[in-house]
């Protein structure tokens, strides 16, 4: 219920506010055009590129598969600002990409733009887009596999009895999801777009809110951004329903098709192509970044203690709000809980942000309370993803010992701290690392809140790259990949320490 | 003395019906054929179904609302009795207090539990570090802890070995004989009736039978029983 009073508060505040607005101007419309246009791209892209990708992956076996499916989970705690530097290291004007190309006299390639937005995107979701597709591979029982083996159908004749069928069952779910999560996207447009003919929706709240302080305009924009991302996000909780996030991807399915030469150099270009995608910015990262981490300057460190309390007080939060919660929904007695968590998905952190300024603005100074909220909207960020993990394991708990537990007359808190913790411990250290990670690398509303004195890593990296210190920023890009994935391990590790079976 | 009175418990789209009396420390038996609602039965007398109708009493005083915590009754359950992240000792002081802040008396009396079902000295073991056996044993040394007047037996020892059974429902026998304990036992094995039981409540047709004189019962079996037993 708090959750939906701070969703439903800050919509309402954006509502009010906006009808004091001035109308939308022709750049609206520019940036709803450009939103629509680069998720449309990015998720046709992404999904487009993952199917065959996920194809090689579903019909290979070889040393590093189970590796580099682990690693496709990666650029989702993957901090966005980082995965950027890395993308300009690799694609970027002075990047490897246009040093190659200069050696044949060729121009430098442009990063800037729909097309560097597009490519951020698509580096962010390929990867969710081939686990989503591969899972569906998966799910074909391998009993088909074989009687399609059994009466010696070839290529195209598996493809139109098997894979067909199942892709136009995933493939749109994989679509909507891909869409969704790129029509909120900030800090891709914020580094990679700019300029008045590549500004989302959420880049243009940002800044009419920065820039010009017009608060009826930024709560207008949230207005819209808010029916795009809430239909949106409905068409991908319909078209994806069902479809588990992380679940075990290394089932053995023995086929007999796909044998062909041709068919086996074709998976292990795409399966190299996505690896070599994938990797390169990240090594691209850490090789620049190296240097840069001996120099890093005071104000850096600071930032990243900044970041830390950020990810530290939003994953309390989170863990507050998401444990009874999992546990309201899992005993069935809420039907209003889930409704917020999917109101979280639909709910962007600029549009939240907006609403909390405009709700704090005359009571207290925003700018002071730049940690506490930035903490706060992660957390609410963070709540979907977590309910996901924790719900079907409190139904279990619930389940199976929700009965003894009666009998012996334990309730309230003794259940709370005996039976139901203790049971969550795995999954609650999975959602508070997820939670942490999310959170470190979050750039989003902390870039309405803060002040010129304060900044989280991602921020004071964004800055260093404004200011084409880029050694600098590509050192302190290092550390918060190094904080975020540490972070990431250290509470899915210590969950799972020690825990029983 | 344990009372249905016109008891009708639903329990999904199938009801069971009650009307029947149980003699304050007897081992009755509850049998009949598998879905008849032999366990609907003791869930209905430890609170976990609600009965649509009618009342069940211990003593004279009401349990019908009673939540199944503050019910006389103890009950193990045909599986997931111990908690796998509690220590033995954790696992059978629940039964004194849920919130598991125990004095020293306490604590004796749980090693004494222990020591009586046989396993002294293993109170700082997790479950599964024990046998199925000794696990059946630990949540019998709960039951003695708790020290209610009903104990329901939901199947608890189906996954053991015959010998083992044999050997866990003597135990069950021993410690209720001492304790005055009342024992209703689910079963779909008649042997088990005829070890420990006095009395049979034959559960069939959506009703549960008033208890009849075990052996009497089994060697001379009603229709409804013949057709069970075959």
């Amino acid at each position: 219920m708090l959750v939906a009073a701070l969703i439903l508060g800050t919509l309402a505040a954006v509502a009010f506010r906006a009808e004091a607005g001035t109308g939308i101007a022709a750049s609206d419309y520019v940036a709803l055009r450009f939103t629509l246009t680069q998720a449309c791209l990015s998720a046709l892209l992404s999904v487009g590129l993952a199917i065959p990708v996920a194809r090689a992956l579903a019909r290979r076996r070889f040393p590093g598969r189970r590796l580099l499916i682990a690693l496709l989970g990666a650029p989702f705690i993957l901090p966005v600002i980082v995965a950027i530097l890395g993308l300009l290291a690799v694609f970027g004007r002075a990047g490897w990409l246009s040093g190659f190309l200069g050696l044949f006299g060729l121009e430098p390639v442009q990063i800037y733009g729909l097309h560097g937005v597009v490519l951020a995107h698509v580096f962010f979701n390929l990867p969710l887009a081939t686990r989503l597709i591969l899972q569906g591979w998966q799910e074909i029982p391998a009993e088909r596999f074989r009687l399609a083996a059994q009466l010696g159908a070839g290529r195209l004749a598996v493809w139109r009895l098997l894979e067909g069928p199942m892709l136009k069952r995933v493939a749109p779910g994989a679509l909507a999801v891909v869409f969704a999560i790129c029509l909120s996207s900030f800090a891709v447009a914020l580094t990679l777009g700019g300029g008045p003919r590549a500004t989302t929706i959420e880049l243009a709240i940002y800044q009419a809110f920065r820039f010009d302080f017009d608060l009826g305009r930024a709560a207008l924009l949230s207005g819209m951004q808010l029916v795009l991302t809430g239909g949106a996000a409905m068409v991908a909780l319909r078209a994806s329903a069902g479809e588990g996030f992380g679940t075990g991807l290394d089932r053995m399915i023995r086929r007999w098709d796909g044998r062909s030469a041709w068919s086996c150099g074709l998976d292990g270009f795409w399966i190299a192509l996505s690896a070599a995608f994938l990797l390169l910015p990240l090594a691209a990262i850490v090789l620049a970044g190296l240097p840069g981490l001996t120099a890093l300057k005071s104000n850096v460190w600071q930032a990243a203690g900044n970041s830390i309390l950020v990810a530290s007080i939003s994953t309390v939060i989170l863990l507050a709000l998401a444990l009874p919660m999992a546990a309201a929904v899992a005993a069935g007695r809420n039907g209003m809980t889930e409704l917020s968590g999917i109101m979280g998905l639909a709910a962007s952190p600029l549009v939240i942000g907006t609403g909390l300024f405009i709700l704090i603005y005359p009571v207290a100074d925003p700018f002071a309370l730049a940690l506490p909220v930035t903490a706060l909207v992660n957390a609410v960020m963070a709540l979907p993803f977590a309910m996901r993990i924790l719900v079907p394991r409190a139904r279990e708990v619930l389940a199976r010992y929700g009965r003894l537990s009666l009998s012996l007359d334990m309730q309230g808190w003794a259940f709370v701290r005996r039976v139901y913790l203790p049971r969550m411990r795995a999954q609650t250290g999975f959602a508070a690392g997820l939670a942490a990670a999310l959170s470190m690398g979050d750039l989003g509303v902390v870039t309405l809140f803060a002040d010129p004195e304060f900044a989280t890593l991602p921020l004071q990296i964004y800055r260093l790259m404004g200011a084409y210190r880029m050694e600098a920023a590509a050192g302190a890009a290092l550390l918060l990949l190094l904080l975020s994935m540490g972070a990431f391990w250290l509470l899915d590790r210590g969950g799972r320490w020690h825990a029983e079976a | 003395m344990l009372r249905l009175e016109n008891c009708r418990i639903m329990n999904g789209d199938y009801a069971v019906e009650a009307d029947l009396e149980i003699s304050p420390g007897a081992c009755a038996a509850v049998i009949g054929p598998s879905g008849a609602g032999k366990s609907t039965l003791v869930e209905a007398i430890a609170g976990f179904l609600p009965v649509t109708r009618g009342r069940i009493f211990w003593n004279g005083s009401d349990l019908t609302n009673s939540p199944p915590g503050k019910r006389p009754v103890a009950m193990l359950f045909q599986d997931g009795n111990l908690f796998p992240h509690l220590t033995v000792a954790q696992n059978v002081g629940l039964g004194l207090h849920a919130n598991l802040r125990l004095s020293q008396s306490e604590r004796s009396q749980v090693e004494a539990a222990l020591e009586r079902v046989g396993l002294s000295g293993m109170g700082g073991r997790k479950p599964a570090a024990l046998s199925g056996g000794q696990q059946s044993r630990v949540a019998l040394a709960r039951v003695l802890v708790q020290g209610r007047q009903i104990l329901l037996l939901d199947e608890p020892f189906a996954a053991l070995g015959p010998a083992l059974k044999a050997g866990m429902l003597d135990l069950v026998a021993e410690l209720t004989r001492e304790s005055g304990a009342t024992v209703l036992m689910v079963s779909h094995d008649p042997d088990d009736a005829r070890r420990i039981a006095d009395q049979v409540v034959l559960v069939a047709d959506g009703k549960a039978h008033p208890p009849e004189p075990a052996a009497e019962l089994l060697d001379n079996p009603p229709p409804a029983l013949k057709a069970y037993l075959g």
